[in-house]
């Protein structure tokens, strides 16, 4: 049983439903007047899977314009991002576009990607071609999801391909040792913590002073 | 759209006197002295205060005594927040680059798309709408090019037409170099504030005096610039005069309406001052060294606020930098009116106007816990400090779990305030006290026949008022001995505080003295709870 833990990253234009998104996985519930977020928000969230433990650090980012240059504070270093757009704003989906090329071109370590067209629920409104987007997840290597924020169809979906994402991330290493950067989140621990590789100095990165015991090599 | 009969339009160059021609104030021979209060011990005063004091209008007066050079001159002062941070070459690159940033996209685009919209919802005019002419209090954002940025009530694409009214007005009369500071017709006061790139106009059919809307609309400024500060919102408009400016504000038009309403409910704004949680001193204490001791090794951190249903529990500052009301006020409708900080913990950019309005300070905003409602504020001028803060707070909630704190907090959140009758003050209804020295005033809840919204309103109206007589730019009053057909009003200021009184309406002014030397006793028995009398640093 191993632990990973990452930070993830959700962007996306304004209204696309990210708040939401990461309200509805994590405190199970849906506001119809959520404010526009100011800033950031931080959110923590684990996920059992079989044989691994997944825990994310999410920030879920303003998509007003006038935080675009904070972007890149919460995109760096990140593992995963999910580019949210709207269904029914083709222009949401061109700002994803955006985002990918910035992210490629700022970020260095592999991260993994997940596309989300959120507002399914009203899918007779729909403007984004779900074909177009799936061939555009798959030109930039990541997975697509269409999901129901409203309804909740889809979000739990979309939260296990992160961590099944992650959990690659961190097991692949030795094979793709030359394509794949070793994640960022462990090199910053390495350097924070002078200890070998530890799930458990991973686990408790928000709490300094947590116990440090038995360090685990996971690869 | 200003009426023609009986319009006289007040600018900075006529005498100045103001439209309430009624304005004779009823001042009676009180004998002041017969009040038992031995001066130097006004209830609530302190030597030390965390927030900057002051008078209430200085706005107002600022915004008569200076000339439009001298305001934006005064405006683009040094950065206080640069001073702070350790690194003084990192700070004026990130600014720029946000600057650049946000400077270089089209806007074309939307300036089309909102033309469009102005011309279509003519059919939908506002102007012809009843229940928007009969709106009390209208309040209007525009550019100096007259492009239409905010409007309290309804869309303000459909206003395109007034608002150009507004700015031809404005620049009329600056044509003439002189400043358009308010128009007076019939019942309803049309008051102009020019800051910046930005016209505001408050169209008012309050009793509130112009010196008051005036500060409303600096306010709603302050708000405007605790989005986007002072540099972007002058480099916006000096690289492209006719920007839409509601392109970087989309999002934030709620924190102004919300700043709107708070303004008529909340009496803190005319008295630029700030209430505070009733607390056992020790319990306040053991927060506030809690915080202290929890974050005194955290580097760059300037301000640490706790407040629960907007009342200030503790502030906790760097040393030689205080807080200004204004500002505090500008957090607290940030909290009010976000309820997504509930949620999560969120990493928050703000321009504190008063403090520096050209840089940002970020801000750490959380609440204690589920079970203890009050919100925490970590302020830094350090972007990358997320984590330390986070974990900061973690350990801050621990110790305040452990020491029984949230429990005190929590008893005073739930407590309905104390009343007038309960202290036992007969024929008192209520009062605003505020503490000049500390910039803290205190107030009972409200009793009989205060109960209902309207009745509320009409008492902060009745305040507003005699506010207005005792700091009347033209004819300042000390004290106002006013009896009404519903209520006896008193309003004093001393050199230590600001009282403000209401009393059944037959009473006389012996009792009327009598009694508020009672209240001034018991404010002075509770102060300690009342008000944070010491002014804690890192």
């Amino acid at each position: 049983m191993i632990t990973v833990e990452g930070k993830v990253v959700l962007l996306g234009s304004q209204g696309v439903g990210k708040t939401s998104m990461i309200n509805r996985y994590v405190n199970k519930s849906f506001n119809n007047n959520v404010n526009p977020t100011i800033g950031a928000a931080f959110f923590t969230c684990t996920i059992n899977l079989d044989n691994a433990k997944v825990k994310f650090q999410v920030w879920d980012t303003a998509g007003q314009e006038r935080f675009k240059s904070m972007a890149p504070m919460y995109y760096r270093n990140a593992n995963a991002a999910f580019l949210v757009f709207d269904i029914t704003e083709y222009n949401t989906f061109t700002s994803v576009k955006s985002w990918v090329t910035e992210l490629k071109r700022n970020v260095e370590g592999t991260m993994v990607l997940i596309l989300v067209g959120n507002k399914l629920d009203l899918a007779d409104m729909r403007k984004v071609d779900s074909e177009e987007c799936r061939k555009y997840a798959e030109s930039i290597g990541a997975s697509y999801y269409e999901i129901s924020v409203l309804h909740d169809e889809g979000v739990e979906q979309v939260f296990l391909a992160a961590s099944f994402g992650l959990l690659k991330l961190s097991t692949g290493e030795k094979d793709i040792v030359t394509t794949l950067k070793i994640y960022d989140f462990n090199n910053s621990e390495i350097k924070n913590s002078d200890v070998p590789l530890s799930e458990e100095v991973l686990v408790n990165m928000n709490i300094a002073h947590g116990i440090k015991e038995k360090p685990y090599l996971c690869c | 759209m200003a009426t023609k009969d009986s319009a006289s339009a007040t600018t900075s160059s006529a005498s100045g006197s103001t439209a309430t021609a009624t304005a004779t104030a009823t001042a009676t021979s009180l004998r002041v002295e017969d009040v038992t209060v031995e001066s130097g011990i006004e209830p609530g005063a302190s030597a030390e205060t965390m927030l900057v004091t002051t008078d209430s209008l200085e706005e107002f007066e600022q915004e008569l005594s200076s000339s439009i050079d001298d305001r934006q001159m005064k405006e683009s002062i040094t950065s206080t927040i640069s001073d702070i941070q350790q690194d003084p070459v990192d700070s004026p690159k990130t600014l720029a680059m946000n600057l650049e940033k946000s400077a270089s996209f089209d806007s074309n685009e939307i300036d089309e798309l909102s033309q469009q919209f102005g011309q279509n919802s003519l059919d939908a005019d506002p102007l012809k709408c009843k229940v928007w002419l009969a709106q009390k209090k209208h309040v209007f954002v525009l550019s100096q090019a007259g492009k239409p940025i905010y409007s309290r009530y309804s869309s303000e694409d459909k206003l395109v037409t007034v608002m150009g009214v507004m700015q031809a007005l404005v620049s009329f009369v600056q044509a003439g170099n002189d400043m358009i500071r308010s128009v007076h017709a019939g019942d309803t006061n049309f008051v102009f504030v020019v800051r910046g790139p930005l016209i505001l106009v408050s169209v008012s059919k309050t009793l509130e005096s112009v010196p008051q809307l005036v500060l409303q609309l600096t306010y709603v400024y302050n708000q405007i610039l605790s989005v986007l500060s002072q540099s972007q919102l002058t480099k916006v408009y000096e690289q492209r005069r006719n920007f839409d400016l509601r392109r970087l504000l989309t999002g934030s038009e709620r924190l102004i309406d919300h700043l709107l309403n708070f303004m008529d409910r909340e009496p803190a704004f005319f008295l630029s001052a700030v209430k505070c949680l009733p607390l056992l001193p020790s319990m306040r204490d053991a927060i506030t060294q809690t915080i202290v001791q929890t974050c005194s090794k955290i580097k760059n951190l300037v301000f640490a606020i706790l407040l629960a249903n907007n009342q200030l529990i503790t502030l906790v500052r760097m040393k030689k930098f205080c807080i200004h009301p204004a500002d505090l006020h500008l957090i607290q409708n940030l909290v009010d009116s976000s309820e997504s900080f509930k949620t999560a913990e969120s990493w928050t950019p703000i321009c504190l106007p008063k403090f520096d309005s050209n840089g940002f300070m970020y801000s750490h905003v959380s609440y204690l816990a589920e079970d203890c409602q009050a919100c925490l504020l970590l302020l830094t001028v350090d972007r990358d400090v997320f984590f330390t803060l986070s974990e900061a707070k973690q350990k801050i909630v621990e110790k305040l779990r452990r020491t029984n704190c949230l429990e005190a907090i929590n008893e005073s959140m739930n407590k309905a305030s104390i009343t007038i009758a309960e202290i036992g003050l007969s024929e008192m209804r209520h009062v605003l006290y505020k503490c000049k020295s500390t910039a803290q005033f205190w107030s009972p809840g409200f009793q009989p026949p205060y109960t209902t919204d309207e009745e509320i309103q009409r008492l902060l109206g009745c305040y507003q008022c005699l506010h207005h007589r005792l700091h009347s730019p033209s004819r300042p009053l000390k004290l106002i001995f006013q009896q009404l057909d519903k209520e006896t009003m008193l309003a004093w200021v001393t050199s230590g505080f600001e009282l403000y009184v209401t009393f059944e309406p037959l009473i006389t002014k012996t009792d009327a003295i009598n009694s508020i030397g009672k209240l001034l006793k018991w404010i002075k028995k509770e102060e300690e709870r009342l008000f944070i009398l010491n002014s804690p640093t890192f």
